[in-house]
């Protein structure tokens, strides 16, 4: 698939418009997986936007989101970058044609306060 | 029937050159109501003017066509004409036969076919034309200025100083608005008081103004020259007349914990108080919400020391009726509550402050007597984190921001760090910017100073979330030129505020049917063009109203408005445009169609009476229009449904014969 | 016997704030456009009812066009909204009753674009001219 036709698809999926981005960067101010990324969310709006969307597909940035949502809560500008970086890690997932996660790996996260929620919203991540 | 003459001009070889001006002339002669015809060299020469008033005169002409240049060019030279002949000067119709027909074409057939035909459309047009008499309306020589910060403390001032009665409506105690909150102006850092204190003392003393200051404006009726307004001014139950303001009830008042509205609530007043030192008027006034004697009717002590008997513990609401020729509105602004940005902590911390509430910490008459300390324990700060654009330019939320740009906010932001840097060398101040936007006048270079002179750190970025842990606040921010996220321990935030039009400027704006955006800023009548101008006639603005303004920018335009105004009430009568809408009250279905396009609320319905044929009465709701008030674009007569609105001038009728005549 | 060359019938109505000013720029810069066009003088679009344009073609009008300020600059500020609403009202009735698309138009040509309104006045010919003769409209109430 050619660069363009990446980038269309992944702002349709997301469905956010990231042209509305004024380059003010609170989503990387608010971030708390900040420290843990290659690519900051401010990064990855301003890359989907220009169609640089290659290096994100292979970074490992993908998995370090959080997806809390706080960026998409305090964007003044309504570009909510946690929706194009859910938008991008579906793309990855669906062109490795892997799941990211499989039941067997499990057992290593799990301890006493793991809520199942975040194990089930895990899966949906991180699986087809 | 009219008695129509035809006049063609031949504008030299403009017109003749490429239109047979005798051809036109002969073939408009055959048309219905035209009794002479001829053709001239140049008709808008004195000689040319003249055979028309000769003609007019010997024909008994009721009707002028004049084929020429276009009506842009020499409509009211010819209706001048008219006039002078005793002609109605608006029986008088231009068929444009030179831009746009003898100019653009080149064969003779084809012009001369053109402008004949253009000739019929004109001669149609006058046989329906009626004479029209412009209305005039009286102008009550007297302004009212509604706000008392500099922007209309500068337009009463100006106006007044022209001659002309002016009264300022003041809903605080004082008037001084926002400047009077400051400590130093940006850019060139005088202090704010010392320039407009000045200013309120002029205005007191001034023979020509009067302040109706903790007053509203309830109730606007009428139009442009002829404004009634009821002003009401609240009970502050201390006779302005007897009070020296000398402070003796201030002090006495056993009531002092009141938060202090012009401190921004950082520290406290009494029941009975002066807002500053600098008041004017400098009268006291009793919060009736927080004093005892009002409340419970126990206490009194501020009428017991009052040297001048000023206190009146039984005084009312009172209304006052007055007319105006012109009304200035000067609302001005207020920064938008910080209550909903939770990422801020604003309401959890004592130690994040509004840029205004910085500004009270700064000013020697502040709570801290100018110190900069920390609000929640009094100690200095060492580190200070300014976030810029708090609400402004915020397009998705707009239930917590604004999505203008507040316009001012870079540059006192630059003034406070600035200043902060200049007092307290050993504090490190952060600034976080989206963009730093300084046009003006030497606005980029003070903003340059605080960086490369005192030193400001200047990071682009945004921050995230501030977090108060023990006594400092964990500030978590994006630095987007090193691509790093930083974690600040600051001692004091302050947020950039964005502004937002006063609370009272919508209602106001429905009492003057002048027209608003979404923002609930008002609208000007031309963006370029006509700046000051409400679109409804005799409505001015001035200042912050309009949308974000610095000092200079709202003294300049107060002034504007200020000479506009002046325009206005040097005139003793307004002389309308004729051409305006009216309705026939027979046809009228009471509707409101028209109302609700009209864009200057020239139209009103009353209930009236009729006659029936039975001989019984009717009443019923009709359409009237205003002729001062209304500009003639003639929407409403589209809107109509039953037809009963019409154009003078451009009437159904008359449109309806050009577009037959064109087609014949 | 040789046809008659077809010359169409336009009416154009102008506000007299943009477009007819801007008619007139095109007069001042010698901008031919064809004499098929007739312009009516208007204070603002928003007065054209759009019963003046259904007598036009009712009286043999080949093409009506309608020029206004640009959205935003009407001299009464809002007239020329009101214009687009009732046009594209206007249009789909015009529709309804068979009379082509290309006959009707409204442009925004301003007091500085006498350019545009010479270009807009020689396409809006050519385009009624492709056409040939429009079908005249009866008014029923004339009909003996």
């Amino acid at each position: 698939m050619n660069k363009k036709n990446l980038r269309e698809e992944i702002v349709l999926r997301a469905g956010v418009n990231p042209k509305k981005c004024m380059k003010c960067g609170k989503c990387s101010g608010t971030c708390p997986a900040y420290d843990e990324m290659e690519y900051h969310p401010h990064q990855f709006v301003n890359m989907v936007d220009t169609g640089d969307i290659e290096p994100l597909l292979n970074s490992e940035s993908l998995y370090k989101c959080l997806t809390c949502f706080a960026c998409v809560e305090r964007c003044p500008r309504g570009v909510e970058p946690a929706k194009l970086i859910e938008a991008v890690r579906l793309s990855a997932i669906r062109k490795q044609g892997a799941n990211r996660m499989t039941p067997n790996d499990v057992p290593a996260f799990v301890d006493e306060d793991t809520p199942q929620q975040l194990l089930v919203s895990a899966f949906r991540k991180y699986t087809k | 029937m009219q008695r129509i003459g035809v006049f063609v001009c031949w504008c030299g070889s403009n017109i003749a050159g490429t239109v047979d001006v005798k051809a036109v002339a002969q073939a408009l002669k055959l048309e219905p109501g035209v009794v002479f015809s001829t053709d001239y060299q140049y008709m808008c020469s004195q000689a040319g003017q003249n055979m028309i008033i000769d003609a007019v005169k010997e024909h008994n002409l009721t009707g002028i066509v004049v084929c020429s240049c276009s009506p842009r060019m020499h409509e009211a030279t010819f209706r001048k004409t008219a006039a002078a002949a005793g002609l109605n000067p608006y029986m008088v119709e231009i068929a444009n036969i030179r831009e746009q027909c003898s100019w653009v074409h080149k064969e003779m057939p084809i012009g001369t076919e053109k402008a004949i035909i253009l000739g019929k459309a004109a001669v149609a047009k006058v046989n329906l034309n009626t004479p029209l008499t412009p209305g005039e309306s009286p102008v009550t020589k007297r302004a009212l200025v509604i706000g008392g910060g500099i922007a209309g403390i500068q337009t009463a001032l100006d106006i007044a100083d022209a001659g002309f009665p002016v009264d300022i409506v003041e809903t605080k105690p004082t008037i001084g608005g926002k400047m009077a909150q400051l400590d130093k102006t940006f850019p060139t850092l005088d202090c704010a008081a010392c320039i407009l204190t000045p200013k309120m003392v002029d205005v007191a003393q001034h023979d020509k103004i009067r302040i109706f200051s903790y007053s509203e404006v309830t109730e606007v009726k009428g139009f442009v020259g002829n404004f009634d307004v009821t002003i009401k001014k609240k009970a502050r139950f201390v006779d302005e007349t007897k009070c020296t303001g000398c402070g003796d009830c201030v002090d006495k008042c056993p009531m002092k914990k009141n938060p202090n509205e012009f401190n921004m609530g950082m520290d406290n007043r009494s029941a009975i108080y002066i807002p500053f030192a600098q008041a004017v008027p400098k009268v006291a006034t009793i919060d009736a919400g927080a004093c005892t004697m009002l409340k419970k009717g126990k206490c009194g002590l501020c009428s017991k020391v009052c040297g001048a008997g000023a206190i009146d513990y039984t005084q009312k609401d009172q209304f006052i009726e007055e007319k105006y020729g012109a009304i200035v509105v000067a609302t001005g602004f207020n920064p938008i509550s910080m209550d909903k940005f939770d990422e801020y902590a604003y309401s959890q911390s004592k130690d994040v402050i509004t840029s205004l509430e910085f500004e009270r910490l700064t000013n020697a008459a502040g709570p801290t007597q100018g110190k900069l300390l920390r609000p929640s324990d009094g100690k200095h700060p060492h580190k200070i984190v300014f976030v810029q654009c708090v609400g402004s330019r915020c397009a998705s939320c707009a239930e917590k921001g604004k999505e203008y740009c507040s316009k001012i906010c870079c540059m006192y932001t630059a003034k406070h760090a600035m200043l902060t840097r200049d007092k307290y060398p050993d504090t490190e101040v952060y600034v976080f910017y989206i963009d730093v936007r300084t046009p003006g006048k030497n606005f980029d270079e003070f903003y340059r100073r605080a960086v490369e002179e005192y030193g400001v750190n200047y990071i682009k970025g945004m921050v995230g979330k501030i977090t108060p842990e023990g006594d400092v606040l964990k500030v978590q921010a994006s630095d987007l030129i090193s691509n790093k996220q930083l974690h600040i321990d600051a001692d004091l935030v302050v947020l950039a505020a964005a502004i937002e039009p006063d609370k009272s400027a919508r209602p106001l704006a429905t009492m003057l049917t002048a027209s608003m955006d979404t923002n609930d800023f008002f609208t000007e009548a031309h963006p370029k063009l006509r700046p000051v101008e409400s679109p409804t006639a005799g409505v001015f603005l001035s200042g912050a109203c309009q949308g974000p303004k610095d000092i200079p920018e709202t003294v300049s335009q107060a002034g504007a408005a200020a000479s506009k105004v002046i325009g206005l009430l040097c005139k003793d009568k307004l002389t309308g445009n004729p051409c305006v809408a009216s309705s026939n009250e027979m046809m009228c279905n009471g509707c409101s169609s028209c109302e609700r396009v009209c864009p200057y609320g020239a139209i009103t319905y009353t209930d009236k009476e009729f006659r029936m044929p039975d001989r019984t009465t009717q009443v019923r709701r009709v359409a009237s229009v205003n002729p001062a008030v209304c500009q003639g674009c003639g929407c409403c007569t589209v809107a109509c449904p039953s037809g009963a609105m019409d154009l003078r001038g451009f009437a159904n009728n008359q449109i309806m014969a050009e577009v037959d005549a064109i087609c014949k | 016997m040789q046809m008659k060359e077809y010359k169409p019938l336009i009416v154009a109505f102008c506000c007299n704030w943009c477009s007819y000013a801007g008619a007139d720029l095109a007069g001042n810069n010698r901008l031919n456009y064809p004499a098929d066009v007739k312009i009516i003088r208007v204070p603002c679009s928003c007065r054209v009812n759009p019963m003046f344009i259904l007598r036009a073609f009712q009286r043999g009008a080949d093409g009506v066009i309608l020029c206004g300020c640009h959205p935003g600059d009407c001299h009464y500020t809002s007239g020329n909204y009101y214009t687009r609403r009732r046009m594209a009202m206007l249009f789909s009735m015009l529709d309804y009753l068979g009379i082509e698309r290309e006959r009707t138009r409204v442009e925004w040509v301003s007091a500085a674009e006498g350019a545009k309104f010479a270009a807009t006045m020689n396409d809006f010919v050519e385009k009624v001219t492709a056409l040939g003769e429009n079908k005249r409209l009866e008014d029923l109430r004339c009909k003996r």
